[in-house]
This record gives structure tokens, sequence and C-alpha cells, in this order.
């Protein structure tokens, strides 16, 4: 277990990433720990080198709104063990999600930028696109809960005993 | 395999997908034809949210919370910027005791925000790394030292709104907790220990060779005390308005390629932020900064773009020798405010946020709900002069290695510190 690393990939999608946020100011206390335990394969908020392969856990933020992002999502899934939603728009959609609740009138003056930029007629949470192993909930994510959920994942992958 | 890289053509073209280490989405394409460029185009690709459209109809009194959600690093700007909003058009004006938590969340924002973008992002150009979690065991000091200054203004932020992100305690007309003593007591213990380190990072920054002058304009808020609050809008030609009547100096600029509008002010391309800041109003930087800053103070004004990391780095300095000076010559005390009363109305709320001039304009019904809004953002405003410098410096280094090329953009978009989370908000006019 000496050396052992969790390789993890943090991504965001349609949000305020305020749980990217979250995750770079729990660096205030966490770094030193986090560089011994942790590698960083995928994280675009910290670094240009990234790789999207082999990754141990992949926590995402942020809610779909169009089919690029899907398919980002569907390769994050693909290339990653387990995959952890984080903060509010990426477990339940809201509030990116907002446009999907907007009555006719509103809908149809947002049309000609949705058919522009090609979004999706619906904003999605996560789980509706793919296989979702785990919640991070809140706006933005709840820091005990997250740091509780890092550490049963260094867990689980062997990187710690308890 | 993904690697967010250039992805540059044998045609003169390049392409880049992904900036990265910046707050959001984005990407470039830039077209070079006979060593001239034919076009950048820098598109924000944060999807759009729709927040213009979703406020209309909301009660007035919860909206803060609602647009706080726009952006989450600089939510303190847009939950205060909204709140006064709706507070000048309902006629309102909070108590001393309010105005001053608002100015010290600012400032936790402001320590916190510049923190990040100046020690996560740029810091690594500035050692050839490509990020702090690369740097070595000889740099860990400064890294060290530099999550110390960002925690400080971290906790500031939570001691005086609750939270660092989307704070809890500033609402419509008040904060619903004050600071308790025991908890100011030590963290101005924590912001005097940041204060050095802070200023080390001054001289990093001062001493940084990176270099793109651009002759633009500059526009800000001109407070009397750098209190990132209140004043008249500025620009460099010579302007001065109220605010009240930004929305008359600027026109909107649709950018068909990018999910963010754009802006200009009385036609011209401008910049707002930081560097804005310190060129137009750095005279009213605190006394206390003033003495320890006087010796980098001369690279001001100036049209060096990456100038606006220096001024941040000076700043986060000003920012805690401020709140250090507040926390320690006032008590908080709990205050019963007058209730704020709903009612139809038109205001205006402005504030400098992290990366510049923060517009809000809200129009209140008769069943005291949002009837329309208007919010301009900074990296809307910058978005056509960070275009045009991109431009400039490809044509300035047009025999540059494709890869260096790549690299000497990104860091100069770095430098412009975009929030495209914020820009991508939609924004909805309705002429009245």
């Amino acid at each position: 277990m000496v050396g052992k690393k969790l390789k993890i990939g943090w991504f965001s999608f349609t949000c305020s990433e305020d749980s990217t946020m979250v995750f770079i100011e729990l660096m205030n206390e966490h770094l030193d720990e986090w560089r011994r335990l942790i590698e960083f394969r995928h994280a675009r908020v910290l670094k240009k080198d990234n790789h999207l392969n082999d990754i141990d856990v992949a926590f995402v933020e942020g809610a779909i709104t169009n089919e690029k992002d899907a398919d980002m999502l569907r390769q994050i899934r693909q290339n990653s063990r387990k995959l952890i939603a984080i903060g509010s728009c990426a477990v339940s959609g809201m509030p990116a999600a907002q446009r999907n609740s907007f009555d006719p009138e509103m809908n149809g003056e947002i049309q000609f930028l949705i058919k522009r930029f090609k979004q999706s007629d619906k904003v999605r949470a996560i789980k509706e696109v793919v296989k979702v192993d785990g919640d991070v909930p809140g706006c933005p994510m709840e820091e005990a809960v997250f740091l509780s959920t890092l550490h049963d994942c260094m867990k689980e992958f062997g990187v710690v005993d308890a | 395999m993904h690697r967010d890289e250039g992805d540059v053509g044998p045609d003169g073209h390049i392409h880049m997908d992904g900036i990265t280490k910046i707050e959001g989405h984005g990407s470039i394409d830039i077209r070079i034809r006979d060593r001239r460029v034919k076009y950048v185009k820098l598109s924000i690709t944060e999807s759009k949210r729709f927040y213009t459209q979703a406020l209309i109809g909301k009660p007035a009194l919860s909206l803060p919370l609602m647009t706080s959600r726009v952006c989450g690093t600089c939510s303190i700007a847009h939950l205060t910027c909204c709140a006064a909003a709706v507070e000048s058009a309902v006629g309102y004006r909070p108590s001393d005791q309010t105005r001053l938590l608002r100015e010290l969340s600012l400032y936790g924002m402001m320590i916190r925000d510049h923190a990040m973008h100046l020690y996560l992002f740029c810091l690594p150009d500035i050692f050839g790394k490509d990020s702090v979690l690369d740097f070595d065991d000889s740099q860990n000091e400064i890294i060290k030292k530099a999550f110390e200054v960002k925690g400080a203004g971290n906790n500031l932020s939570k001691v005086v709104g609750g939270r660092a992100i989307h704070e809890t305690y500033a609402e419509v007309g008040k904060f619903s907790h004050v600071p308790e003593r025991d908890a100011v007591r030590k963290l101005i213990g924590e912001l005097k220990g940041a204060r050095q380190h802070a200023l080390e990072f001054v001289d990093i920054f001062y001493n940084s060779t990176f270099r793109l002058e651009r002759d633009t304009d500059f526009v800000s808020l001109l407070t009397s005390d750098y209190s990132f609050m209140g004043g008249s809008i500025v620009d460099s030609k010579g302007a001065s308005i109220p605010e009240e009547r930004y929305w008359d100096y600027v026109d909107k600029v649709v950018i068909p390629y990018s999910e963010a509008t754009g802006y200009r002010f009385e036609g011209r391309e401008f910049m707002v932020g930081a560097l804005a800041r310190m060129n137009l109003n750095r005279d009213k930087i605190c006394s206390s900064t003033m003495a320890d800053v006087q010796g980098y103070m001369s690279a001001f004004p100036s049209k060096n773009i990456f100038h606006n990391n220096l001024a941040q780095a000076i700043e986060v300095v000003h920012c805690i020798d401020r709140s250090i000076e507040l926390l320690e010559s006032n008590e908080f005390r709990e205050e019963s405010n007058e209730p704020v009363v709903i009612k139809p109305g038109e205001g205006v709320g402005m504030l400098e946020a992290p990366r510049g001039t923060l517009y809000y304009m809200l129009s209140i019904n008769k069943q005291r709900r949002i009837e329309y809004g208007r919010i301009i953002v900074p990296t809307q405003q910058n978005q056509i002069t960070m275009e045009k410098a991109i431009g400039q410096l490809v044509e300035q280094n047009v025999d540059l290695p494709k890869d260096r090329m790549v690299f000497e953009i990104e860091k100069l978009v770095r430098a412009y510190d975009p929030c495209m989370s914020c820009a991508s908000h939609f924004l909805k006019v309705r002429w009245s």
C-alpha cells in the first residue's frame, strides 16, 4: 500500500463551478495529504496535462445541457471505475436545469439560442445519462460529505487502511 | 486518452479547445494568413443557464440567493450586487453595520478569489510548471504560503457571511448573523500572518517579465477608499458617470460563436478588473498597504495586460489591511433593522467584483416580483478586448513554434482572469 495513490478525475459541466471552488478551498488544509495520496489524472482547473484513462474515481460537477457534453460524460464513465456526482446541478440538475420548467412563452423566447448552441431539449442530471455510484449533494457540495466520500474511496481502492 | 492541448494545423489554423486553469469553459480559433491574423474567435463555451430569463416573476426578496448561483467563485459579488439593486428599487438604505459587513465579505472574496487565480492558475507559468501539484520539495514553502493567504480570505468570508461560496448570512437589507468576537480575534491573527506572504507574492508578480501592452480603455468604479462599492463609474478617457446611467454608456455586441454577449463602452473596446482599478483608483489604496507597496506602484498606470496579476496581488494586501483595520476598530452587535418593504420600482446595483465591474438593474412590479432584469458581468465586458489582444499577441510572435504560441495565448487569457460561468448567463433585454 505504501506509495499507492487514488487516481482521480475532477470534471465540470454546466453549473456555477461552486463545488470546484470548495474543492480548491479544501486544498488549503489538505494539499500535503492529497499530493501524497492522490494522482490527479484529469483536473482541467488545475493542470493542462490531463489524461482521460485509468481513473479510479471520477468526480463530476454540473448538469448536462448538450449531446457533446453527454458524449464526454459517457467517455468519463467508460474510463473510470467509479463515478460520483458532485453538487446540486450534477445530482438533481438544478439550478442549471431551470429552463426545463419555463412556461411556453419563456421557452419560445430562448429557442433560437438553444438551436444556435445545439443545446438539448432538456437539461439532465448526471444519472440521467450514465450510471452514478454515489452523490455529494449541496449547492455547493457539503465539505464534510465530500471528505468522507473521498476517504471511503481511498479505503475501497486500498490507498489507506481506515 | 484525452489531452487538453492546442491543435495546430499546417495552414496557420490554431484551435484550442478547453483552455485550462481558468474558471469555466472556453475555446479559441485563430486563422493566420501571410503572417497576419485573419481572425480570432474566443468562444465562451459554458452553456447558457438563462438566469436573466429565470429571474422574471421571482419574489424580489429571494432573488439574491438565486443569482448568487450565477457563479461559484464570485457568488458574494452577485449576491451583494443583487441585494443592492433590490434596495435601490424600493428606496431602502441598509444600516452602517450591514454596509460594513458587505465590505468585509467583499474583501474576503477578493483575497480568496485573487489568491486562487494568482497562485493556482498563474504562478505555475512563472515557475515553468504545469500545475502547483508539480512543484518540488524546494518550492513547497511558497505553496504553503499561497494556501495560507487563500485560507485567510476563505475564513474571512466564513466568519462574516457564513460560507465562502454562496454565503448564508447576507440578505436584502441585513445580515442575519453578526461575526462572533472569538472568531474575529482568531481571524485577525490569521490575516496578520497572511500579510507578509501576500507581500512576497507582490514582489514575484512585479518581477515577472511577461508583457503585452495594449491600448484600450479602462473602466472601473472610482471609490473614496478602494472598497469596491459606491462611487461613480470612470474611464481612462475622462468619463465620469453615476451608476444608474451605466447602461446608457455600454453597447451590447452579439458574438454569434460565443455563448456570452460582449460589450463596448461608448463604442470602444475596454477592460475592467484589477488593472483598470489600479490605473484609475490607486491613490485610494489604504495607507498601511501603500507604505509597503510604494516601490511597486511605479508600474501604474500600465497598458501591460499582465500587470492585471500585479494589481490583483496588491489588492490582496489592501484587502487584508482594510479587513484588519475594520475588524479591530468595530464591535458587531445584533441590530433590529427596519424591514424592507417591497414595492414597485426600478433600481441599479453596481460593485467591483474580482474581475471587474458588475451591474444589476432590476424592475419590480406591483406583485412585488421581478418584472425584468439586466446583468452585466466583467468577463462579458472584457471579451472583445481579450479577443483583440490575442490577435495582437499572435501577430507580434508569429515566428514562435506553435506549441509555444498556444502556451503564450493561454498565459495571456489567464492574465485577464476570465470567468466563463458568469459570462454565460443569458442577458434578456426588454426596452422600456
